[in-house]
């Protein structure tokens, strides 16, 4: 089936001009045709999107738990790394007969393999809060609870957006694969015509694009996140 | 969806695939079993020289960045925006401009493997305690001694982690070679219509076994090459307070 639909996608109009036809890289033909890279583009920003925020809910549960048992960081480590090592496009292929072609096997194949880079750095960024600034909130009466929520988390941000930016810009190489699941994006535009200069420039060209943007947003929330250290005099 | 039973049937139609060989979909030709022993050996072959020759490029040029501090945001900018870059489109451009064949593919995985090492080479280099590089040039060494005995040793860990990352990264890439004329474990990926549907289930699970495989042997790699002085279970006995006593002065 999915052999038909990437056939169509292949009748590309050549004939137009000798540009297409010698294989050039063909700014006309980018200006005629980019509108068929928008939905794809659209479709590869949700899936990254989708697989950032279920990745990012999934690992910060995990690391509240290990931060507060540490016997759970290798484990969970040793889990996640196995995630994080199997090929996305294995992951996809092995996930298609459990959840059947589409957006899901994608964005689940895309949040398993962020799990440890988020996890990792949500860790670390706890790790690194100074002992002082735990100990000063635990004199100030708060519970263990309080600590964590309006001490440690806040001063942990900029390594859990570092971890954060890393997954997106990772994520958005690999849903360069997600079409094999059927879960579309830029991919499948790269792939249905491999030999076409112009059309590897604009899709592969888009993908760092949206690599960009998402990392781009992320040091905006951190910005937003991390006010407090401006408040502090230079 | 398939119901339960289906499913499972189509991981063992991919088990079987793996071990036992049959005519092609096509037919005339032999896929599966042992077939899929070629296309390992051809994966390994491929994923082992883009590795050697990725560590080969960017250890030295990490190296040379770290210690004389000249070209920091080159590695940085070659680490950061090499994760961004889709190992697909890589591939894709190296068909559309360059060419197939082992040759291009496997300059197209160094391409790809080389920010990793060279990102995390420099990192390593960069956080040696400078009082150690200190001590060293006061104890007469060489720059490039000081190089080779002070700061490689101890950015081996943090080296590794960046080759461990382009392990990672070329294995799953070579899996998608054939698309560039190297018939690596994708190709019942790929050509799924010559294999079947077990034929790339089959093919995905040997990627993924081989995928952790790997993993799994360059983690030990990773230990063995550490010096002693900086393994994790040493540093933490080094921590404990030491038995010999020194003198407390007021």
């Amino acid at each position: 089936m999915s052999v038909v639909t990437l056939a169509q996608v292949q009748l590309r109009d050549r004939s137009a001009g000798s540009c297409e036809q010698r294989n050039g890289f063909c700014p006309d033909w980018i200006a005629d045709n980019w509108t068929n890279y928008v939905d794809p583009t659209v479709r590869h920003a949700l899936l990254v999107a989708l697989a950032v925020l279920f990745g990012f809910a999934i690992a910060f549960g995990l690391a509240l738990l290990a931060h507060r048992r540490r016997v759970l960081v290798a484990p969970i480590t040793a889990v996640t790394g196995v995630l994080y090592t199997i090929p996305s496009l294995a992951l996809f292929l092995v996930l298609l007969p459990i959840t059947g072609r589409g957006i899901t096997t994608g964005v689940v194949a895309l949040t398993a393999f962020t799990l440890l880079i988020i996890f990792r750095n949500i860790m670390l960024g706890l790790d690194n809060v100074p002992a002082d600034a735990r100990d000063a909130a635990t004199g100030m009466g708060m519970t263990d609870r309080q600590v964590l929520w309006r001490v440690e988390l806040p001063l942990a941000v900029p390594e859990i957006v570092a971890g954060l930016r890393v997954a997106a810009t990772t994520t958005v190489g690999l849903a360069a694969l997600a079409f094999f699941a059927g879960a579309g994006g830029l991919g499948g535009e790269i792939y249905s015509d491999l030999t076409f200069k112009s059309n590897i420039v604009v899709a592969g060209g888009l993908c760092l694009l949206l690599a960009g943007l998402f990392d781009a947003l992320f040091v905006l929330i951190e910005r937003l996140m991390t006010r407090w250290r401006r408040a502090v005099p230079a | 969806m398939a119901p339960g039973g289906a499913r499972m049937s189509q991981f063992g139609d991919a088990i079987d695939f793996i071990f036992t060989s049959r005519e092609s979909r096509t037919g005339g030709v032999q896929i599966g079993g042992s077939q899929m022993l070629d296309l390992l050996w051809k994966h390994l072959e491929l994923s082992a020289v883009s590795i050697a020759l990725a560590i080969l490029v960017a250890v030295p040029l990490g190296l040379a960045i770290g210690h004389t501090g000249r070209g920091a945001f080159f590695a940085q900018f070659v680490a950061n925006a090499g994760r961004a870059v889709p190992s697909l489109a890589l591939i894709a451009f190296f068909v559309a401009y360059i060419g197939v064949g082992f040759t291009n593919v496997t300059l197209a995985l160094v391409l790809l493997g080389i920010p990793p090492i060279l990102g995390n080479t420099y990192v390593g280099v960069r956080q040696v305690d400078p009082d150690m590089v200190d001590a060293a040039r006061g104890m007469g060494l060489t720059e490039l001694q000081v190089l080779g005995r002070v700061e490689l040793p101890l950015a081996v860990p943090t080296i590794f982690g960046g080759i461990r990352n382009s392990v990672i990264n070329i294995v799953a890439t070579a899996t998608i070679a054939p698309l560039a004329g190297v018939v690596t474990l994708g190709d019942p990926i790929i050509n799924a219509s010559v294999y079947g549907d077990a034929g790339r289930l089959g093919a995905a699970i040997v990627v993924a076994v081989l995928a952790i495989a790997s993993e799994i042997i360059f983690a030990a790699l990773q230990r063995r090459v550490t010096p002693r002085g900086i393994r994790p279970e040493r540093r933490r006995r080094m921590l404990r307070p030491s038995s010999r006593k020194v003198p407390v002065t007021p």
